[in-house]
């Protein structure tokens, strides 16, 4: 037998033989895992939602046309303006259409960039729904069904019907959940339409388009790209915005600048339309973070305590092992040993427990209108936090155990001896 | 009859002091030796410092002034590991209560400084430490825990368990200090036998003049001084 297994051997006796103590001091641990991998587990879950929310329907760069005023007015350009101050009052832009100058071949140049996933063109136009004799004000987009399916996972919006539809038949529209209960449209029904000119279009709805905001849900609907431009009575190459997917997110800033310099456009980027959605997500995780390891803390100092009340009872034990020939070292490692056995048997049952409690909470519905895709709670099953778990109870247990180990070391066996 | 060469254990002018609670000289210029196969019992008043010398031979304490030699080797500038690997090897210590791990099995008491040796298989250790308990005549309680058998038979156990790596030198500290005269007998007459028939010294501190009259010599102590070596 080496002298490893029969440290080994002793401690095992040692923990059997304290049976109790040692599942207490376990279960501090596994309390403190378990909570770990659920806090983490369901923040990230939480985090990849919203991030599926946002950042996966947001377009990471939207091309649309500039309507500011003009940097050199008129004015300037005649009388020098190093001369002479110009002062103009209540300078405005100069009208101009809701299109994109060149919309086409800028829309195949981004197509063709190493940076950008896809590029997809919009057409909107500002109608009236009627059925019957109701009348509603809304827009409609018109759109590249399956680039939007592909790049903006369009297809999560609709809530009933077939995304589909739309290229199956020209006249077919997605409408707005809100329309659609305010006429008391299903689909298949009919709906005219009217522009702002008051020419009327008949169209099938093919599916109903619900995003869990109110405010778009009311008034927006969905068409093909080539009927929004029919409605608006344009033609093909009238494209009113262009969204972006880029292939890293983090492009984005630097991306749309170019843009802007390059064409004349104004180019918005996400974190400039998101700024504030960051932090949130941050936040959770460092709240996660902390609360966690303030949990396995106070599992450690659980173990430390269990583990110098065991070393106080074995005082005895300690000085006939050092009498008959085993060194400070031997049982120092002793306790290490201990306080590492009850620091697996923790993370182990803490992993389950974990793992246990985020497939209920997996399962547990959650049903909201906001989001109709999402059915129960988010849970996000990384491995990853299974590993940090372990690797956090065995650093935290190591430790715990190493200080009262070193003392157990440095014990004299003639104080423990002649103090009988 | 006793062969007398060089000793097995010797020490030379052995000084020692108490820094607590007052600074006090507990021993003063011990100089003694012990042979191979002696039987030598060392008696004294209570308080004269019978334990405190047994402490340092025993390489347990190293807190002391002068010269220490076991086996022809010296002790001091000794690390700790190297001297828990003497003590394990070289050295049986009875303690006057009989000092067991309460938790483990009687044999696994006898076995751990063997096991900790490493000299032999855990089944010849196992064999070794059986017929050592057989000697003292307590092989039925082997598979019984220590915290389950009586004082007396408690004694014999740390007994067996100091002669399981067949050492060169048996020290006890008022080995019967806590036995009746029967166990106590017992426990003498084990200890003689096996001084002659193995190869070990014993060096037994005890008050039972009974006990001292029938070993090979007597060191005397009083007050921290070896009186005389009769
Ligand atoms: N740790 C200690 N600190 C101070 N004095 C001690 C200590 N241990 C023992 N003594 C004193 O040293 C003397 C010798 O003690 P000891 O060796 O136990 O005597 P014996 O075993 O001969 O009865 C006693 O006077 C005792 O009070
Ligand atoms: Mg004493």
């Amino acid at each position: 037998m080496s002298n490893f297994l029969i440290i080994l051997d002793i401690s095992k006796t040692h923990l059997f033989a304290k049976k109790k103590q040692t599942a207490v001091a376990a279960l501090g641990v596994t309390f403190g895992i378990g909570m770990f991998i659920i806090m983490m587990s369901f923040m990230t879950g939480l985090n990849e939602l919203l991030d599926g929310l946002v950042l996966n329907r947001t377009p990471h760069v939207q091309i649309y046309n500039k309507i500011e005023p003009t940097v050199t007015q008129p004015i300037d350009r005649y009388l020098n303006a190093a001369n002479q101050l110009n002062h103009i009052e209540s300078v405005k832009p100069k009208s101009r259409l809701e299109r994109i100058h060149n919309a086409l071949p800028i829309l195949s140049e981004l197509k063709k960039n190493d940076k950008v996933k896809g590029a997809t063109p919009q057409t909107t136009c500002k109608v009236f729904y009627r059925a019957g004799t109701n009348n509603l004000n809304g827009i409609i987009n018109g759109i590249e069904v399956n680039e939007e399916v592909r790049l903006f996972n369009f297809k999560e919006y609709i809530v009933e019907g077939d995304v589909n539809s739309l290229i199956k038949k020209k006249n077919s529209i997605l409408l707005g959940s809100g329309i659609a209960k305010n006429l008391s449209l299903r689909v298949g029904d009919k709906i005219q339409v009217s522009n702002t000119n008051g020419a009327n279009f008949s169209l099938t709805i093919g599916g109903i388009y619900q995003s869990g905001l109110a405010d778009v849900d009311d008034i927006q609907s969905y068409v093909n790209l080539k009927m929004a431009q029919q409605i608006l009575g344009v033609g093909g190459n009238y494209i009113s915005r262009i969204h972006v997917k880029l292939i890293d997110l983090e492009d984005a800033v630097p991306f749309s600048r170019v843009i802007e310099n390059i064409y004349d456009v104004k180019a918005m980027d996400i974190k400039t339309a998101n700024a504030q959605f960051d932090t949130g997500s941050d936040i959770r995780t460092l709240i996660s973070y902390a609360v966690s390891i303030t949990l396995l803390i106070v599992a450690g100092f659980g173990i430390y305590n269990i583990l110098n009340m065991f070393i106080y009872e074995k005082m005895n034990d300690i000085a006939i092992l050092k009498a008959t020939g085993f060194t400070g070292t031997d049982v120092m490692l002793m306790f290490i040993v201990q306080a590492l056995a009850i620091g697996i048997m923790g993370a182990a049952l803490g992993l389950s427990l974990g793992y246990g409690v985020s497939v209920i909470i997996d399962n547990i519905p959650f049903n909201t209108e906001a989001l109709p895709t999402i059915k129960t709670y988010p849970i996000n099953y990384d491995p990853l936090f299974y590993l940090t778990g372990i690797v956090f109870a065995l650093i935290s247990t190591f430790l715990a155990g190493y200080l009262p180990a070193r003392k157990a070391r440095n014990i004299d066996p003639v104080e423990i001896i002649r103090g009988q | 009859m006793i062969t007398k060469n060089t000793p097995i254990l010797e020490t030379r002018n052995v000084n020692k002091y108490f820094l607590e609670p007052v600074k006090f000289h507990v021993l003063k210029d011990v100089s003694l030796q012990l042979y191979r196969k002696e039987f030598v019992s060392i008696m004294g008043k209570s308080g004269c410092g019978k334990s405190t010398l047994l402490y340092i031979l025993s390489t347990m304490d190293t807190e002391y002034e002068g010269e220490l030699r076991i086996d022809g080797e010296t002790m001091s500038h000794q690390s700790h590991d190297e001297l828990a690997r003497i003590r394990n090897e070289k050295i049986g210590f009875v303690f006057q209560f009989h000092y067991l791990l309460p938790e483990f099995t009687v044999l696994k008491n006898v076995m751990l400084p063997a096991l900790k040796l490493g000299k032999e298989s855990e089944s010849t250790i196992k064999k070794n430490a059986l017929q050592k308990l057989e000697i003292l005549g307590i092989q039925d309680q082997a598979y019984k825990k220590a915290s389950r058998i009586s004082g007396g038979q408690k004694q014999r156990v740390s007994i067996a368990r100091a002669l399981i790596n067949n050492p060169k030198i048996i020290m006890g500290d008022e080995p019967t200090g806590n036995l009746d005269s029967k166990n106590s007998r017992i426990v003498f007459d084990v200890l003689r036998e096996l001084s002659t028939e193995l190869d070990m010294a014993m060096l037994i501190v005890t008050h039972d003049h009974d006990f001292a009259n029938k070993t090979d010599r007597i060191i005397e102590m009083e007050d921290g001084y070896i009186l005389n070596n009769k």
